[in-house]
């Protein structure tokens, strides 16, 4: 019998190998044929701190996080400490620890779940140059039912420029630590994807982005290093050069931004990446690509906040600032993937629309989508490509900023005779010259807005799933635990619709609409302390609706769990308010009365008939304050909080 | 400055001048670029981008208009300004620190061409820039522009400042030490250097961007 | 300035020097009428915007003068900074810095008298220096050419007040603001 998934936690302090070992056990069970991921959650120390590789396998792809653990190797158990709230475990996961590495390092804390000891420290002492994590490996392999083969294979590929010796000695490991697990039990492993001959990839949000970005015309990059945005620019300073293209590593996001704006002025598709400090500081000349009409792609790979907040970690946080965060009006894009695979889509949409609407796009990725390496199906190739609208020949006067038809104005390319011209930052007339006439300044904040409002997106303004009258309402990386969610709901019965939102800005209100209609219940869900999203979608759209929030910020992901029991507690306060409505129409004088026909207990039916019946509010539920029992829902009525 | 020449021209914001610059030399190297700006853009919000565009030495020209104060925002002390000049609206009392001092900062962030001209003398200035835009890599000019509406005493310059009595040195060594000395009242070419100049190539290797998938193929 | 940044200054030899010479510091002062024009119109100085201009439309008769002169010579073709005025500044040429916004005409007609005047010195000076019959000649031609706008420069300035002190004096000055 094979079970679904598996999800595998790998703890140990920084340095450990946490992650060179999840990356190793990720591409061994692709290899072996499964689906599935591995995520990252680092302190923000870069050595020295704890680490954690987490990662789940399984039969068909995806990209939430299980509800709970299967089994974690705690490498350092000391560590594990710190991933208690990360880690969430059930009685029967299985945690191994190591009890002689911990007397030294730290022990394993209390855990609820199973412990079995493995001494992957000794162990590792009996292979000249052995490291415990490749004892964990091979224990792990051996558990999950991964043959050993299937790790040489990978083992070999990574530590190749290692040397001979560390190849040798990592291997030697694998195979002491499949050996002593032979006494640890075996798991129900998930089947090897069903359709094998699909062809499928190993890839990261990153990585999809950087692809996504040069699939779409990319060829010029400028940025400063910042976590997690790093390993999108490392990817795209190895590739640009291959496809005539270049990266220049520039002294700061100012710089940054600005050489992206001066590449793409001489016709060059440019990109910037960064991550919320350095998107603060980029934002003055965003405005700049907006009233210019300059394309320009900012991708912001989003980490908590404010300030430098927890750079290792993931939160949506960032919508704010990308919606609202440049001076004046000051119309733009902003995007945001759904998904890893999708991070290949919306990039190349990105800079598709930035090109074709002469404006800046904001690609809002998170630290969850960009550090998270999946096993995927191959991201279909889309036709969306950098095409700018350029003017072929020149009048007498050439009007750059001419206000036109769409809005979207020829643009001229340094070097074109005839179409010199000043891009501006000052607000300007339609030949670009500096104005300050309001005629002028109504006519191109007109066309600037226009030209992005009434652009055609077709179906890539959300992605729409399932049926209903609820709908769950989301954005960005938690597209994949309420995905998740509604699959399971789905098994269940439940037809619950997700709107996922990959256009951000313009808004859609037409598209939203048809969306929405026949929704009565929507279920917001997002990563944010404040609800930004919550408030977006007020602001912007008509939610002829209940409404409520399940928010909370980073780092915590969602879990479908979770989800599914506010939905699921949702429908039971429902129930049972149809229930006393029922009864209080029934007779309101009997209300003392010890029976109902409506079979609700007895407690509830006295109390709440001390309230007038009436809809519960739109509100927010806390996931702390959960719901203890659907009696305690209408005493308390619903917290606003 | 681009609105009054026939020819391509970004006017950006405040201080960046230099990065969206390097950004178009970069991505375009067939293009000629020249960044203008003043002393407060160049050395104050935009230092940054002064000291690694010199650093970097993109094959460029830099000129800077250099009065000594903000003219735009009507009179305050800028970096290069004197620091007992009590006129400046912010610094009533005068800055009471050094001035900047552009070209001594430019030899040793890197730039590849440095001189000074004075805009009364605009002949010579013409010939200066026609040499900085030959020259390869970074090359950094400061036209001294009196600004006789906030500062009627840099009428003076035009007696002040003379010719340097040097050739021009290709030695960073001497350039500075010849710089230090000079109270930026030496004019012409003081400085041409060899210095790499920053230019990757533009050339694709694969012939598509299928090239990469099998990257990530299984 | 008060020097060259080439060093000394080099004598002219011949009429084709000579011609090409004062077809360069024509050819700047109408430029720098028109320059000057063009700002004075910024700051809505009319008056003296088109008496600049009235100047740039004089001297660019004389270019036509010159041009006639050098029909069928060659004269040599030098690059801005190759010509080898006194001061490295064409007489006619610069001296942007003595114009304001606010001149008035008296003023306007006294930076072109001294523009005329530092002609007829440059004129008067290769007559003296020349080796050659026909390049003296030719430069005291220009000379009392030169000398002819100066008086003519006189008597057009009379007809304007000299200004009073505090000409210049503006309560609300202008700004361009960024």
């Amino acid at each position: 019998m094979y079970c679904q998934s598996l999800s595998i936690a790998l703890t140990g302090s920084g340095g450990s190998g946490v992650m060179t070992t999840g990356s190793l056990l990720l591409e061994a069970a692709a290899k072996a044929g499964w689906y599935g991921f591995m995520s990252r959650s680092a302190g923000p120390q870069i050595r020295g701190g704890e680490a954690a590789a987490v990662v789940r396998l399984s039969s068909e792809p995806t990209e939430s996080p299980d509800d709970s653990f299967d089994i974690v190797l705690a490498i350092d158990p000391g560590s594990m400490a710190r991933f208690m709230a990360e880690i969430p475990l059930r009685p029967d996961s299985l945690v191994i620890s190591d009890a002689e590495a911990g007397r030294r390092g730290g022990e394993l804390p209390d855990v609820p779940a199973r412990v079995l000891d493995l001494p992957m420290q000794e162990l590792a002492k009996s292979v000249k140059g052995g490291r415990p994590n490749m004892i964990a490996l091979g224990a792990v392999a051996r558990m999950i039912g991964l043959p050993a083969d299937s790790i040489h294979a990978v083992l070999g590929k990574l530590l190749k420029s290692k040397g001979a010796d560390i190849l040798e000695a990592s291997w030697a490991c694998v195979q002491t630590g499949f050996a002593a697990a032979a006494d640890l039990p075996v798991f129900d492993s998930p089947a090897p994807a069903s359709e094998p001959c699909i062809e499928r990839w190993s890839i990261t949000g990153n990585e999809a982005a950087g692809l996504g970005a040069i699939r779409g015309g990319i060829r010029f990059v400028a940025a400063y290093p910042i976590t997690p945005a790093t390993e999108l620019l490392e990817w795209l300073a190895a590739a640009l050069p291959k496809v005539g293209g270049v990266l220049v590593q520039a002294e700061d996001e100012l710089a940054s931004i600005n050489q992206v704006i001066g590449a793409s002025f001489g016709g060059t598709p440019a990109l910037t990446a960064t991550s919320g400090p350095g998107f603060a500081l980029m934002s003055e000349s965003i405005g700049l690509a907006v009233c210019a009409e300059v394309p320009a792609v900012i991708l912001d790979v989003m980490r908590c906040g404010p300030s430098t907040g927890i750079a290792t970690k993931s939160e949506q946080s960032d919508l704010n600032i990308a919606l609202h965060g440049l001076h004046g009006d000051a119309p733009h894009l902003v995007v945001a993937p759904t998904s890893v695979t999708d991070c290949v889509f919306t990039t190349q949409w990105a800079v598709h629309l930035a090109e074709a609407l002469q404006t800046a796009a904001i690609i809002l990725s998170d630290q969850s989508l960009g550090q998270t390496r999946a096993i995927v199906k191959r991201p279909a190739d889309v036709s969306f490509i950098a095409k700018r609208r350029v003017p072929e020949q020149f009048e007498e006067t050439y009007y750059r900023y001419a206000v036109g038809d769409t809005g979207v104005s020829p643009m001229a390319i340094p070097g074109q005779a005839g179409g010199q011209y000043t891009a501006d930052g000052l607000e300007h007339n339609q030949a670009g010259a500096p104005s300050s006439l309001p005629e002028d300044h109504y006519a191109q904040l007109e066309k600037r807005e226009r030209k992005i409002r009434d652009f055609d997106y077709g179906q890539h303004w959300a992605d729409l799933e399932g049926s209903g009258a609820t709908a769950v309402i989301t954005w960005g990386s938690a597209t994949g635990p309420v995905r998740e969610a509604l699959s399971r709901l789905r098994e269940n019965g439940k037809n619950i619709r997700l709107i996922s939102l990959r256009l951000l800005a313009p808004e859609r209100p037409d598209d939203m609409a048809a969306a929405l209609q026949g929704v009565n219940r929507l279920l917001v869900v997002e990563q944010s302390h404040s609800r930004q999203f919550h408030r977006y979608l007020r602001a912007a759209y008509d939610l002829n609706a209940q409404v409520r929030v399940f928010n909370r910020p980073g780092p915590l992901p969602f879990r479908p769990g979770e989800i599914m029991q506010q939905l699921n507690d949702w429908d039971a306060e429902a129930e049972l308010l149809a229930a006393r409505n029922r009864f209080c129409s029934f007779n309101r004088r009997n209300t003392s009365r010890r029976s109902s026909r409506s079979g609700v207990p007895v407690a509830v039916i006295l109390v709440s008939s001390a309230h007038s019946p009436r809809p519960l509010p739109a509100c927010r539920f806390s996931p702390r304050k959960r719901l203890l029992s659907p009696a305690l829902v209408v005493l308390r009525g619903c917290r606003p909080t | 400055m681009p609105t009054y020449l026939s020819t391509y021209g970004f006017h950006g914001v405040h201080g960046r001048a230099l990065a969206l610059a390097t950004g178009l030399k970069t991505a375009r190297p067939d293009l000629t670029v020249i960044a203008t700006g003043g002393d407060g853009d160049g050395f104050s919000i935009g230092g940054n981008h002064f000291l690694h565009t010199c650093r970097r030495n993109p094959d460029m020209t830099y000129i800077v208009m250099d009065n000594q104060v903000y003219g735009m925002t009507k009179g305050q002390a800028s970096p290069t300004t004197e620091p007992n000049w009590e006129k400046g609206k912010l610094t009533p009392m005068g800055t009471g620190i050094n001035p900047f001092q552009p070209l001594v900062i430019a030899l040793a962030s890197g730039a590849n061409f440095i001189a000074r001209c004075s805009s009364s003398d605009t002949n010579g200035t013409a010939r200066i820039l026609m040499e900085a835009i030959r020259h390869p890599g970074f090359s950094m000019v400061q036209i001294l522009s009196p600004c006789v509406t906030f500062r009627p005493e840099q009428r003076d310059w035009k007696h002040l400042l003379v010719p340097s009595p040097k050739e021009p040195t290709s030695d960073p060594t001497e350039a500075a030490r010849r710089l230090l000395k000079d109270h930026g009242l030496y004019t012409g070419i003081l400085y041409v250097g060899e210095r790499p100049v920053y230019q990757p190539k533009l050339k694709a290797s694969v012939a598509g961007v299928e090239a990469f998938d099998e990257e990530f193929r299984l | 300035m008060t020097n060259t940044s080439h060093g000394s200054v080099r004598a002219i030899r011949t009429t084709e020097e000579l011609l090409a010479y004062s077809l360069a510091m024509e050819t700047e002062a109408v430029e720098r009428f028109n320059d000057l024009a063009e700002q004075m119109e910024i700051h809505h100085n009319y008056d003296v915007a088109d008496l600049f201009r009235k100047l740039a439309r004089i001297e660019g008769l004389h270019i036509d003068n010159v041009k006639r002169a050098s029909a069928g010579k060659q004269l040599p073709d030098l690059l801005a900074w190759e010509y080898e005025w006194e001061g490295g500044q064409s007489p006619e040429g610069g001296a942007m810095e003595d114009a304001h916004y606010l001149m008035q005409p008296w003023h306007a007609i006294e930076l072109a008298m001294q523009g005329e005047k530092r002609a007829l010195a440059f004129f008067r000076n290769v007559a003296a220096t020349a080796d050659d019959e026909a390049l003296r000649k030719m430069a005291l031609e220009l000379a009392d050419e030169e000398e002819e706008h100066v008086t003519l420069l006189q008597q057009w300035q009379e007809r304007f007040p000299k200004p009073d002190k505090g000409w210049d004096v503006d309560l609300d000055p202008p700004a361009m603001l960024e």
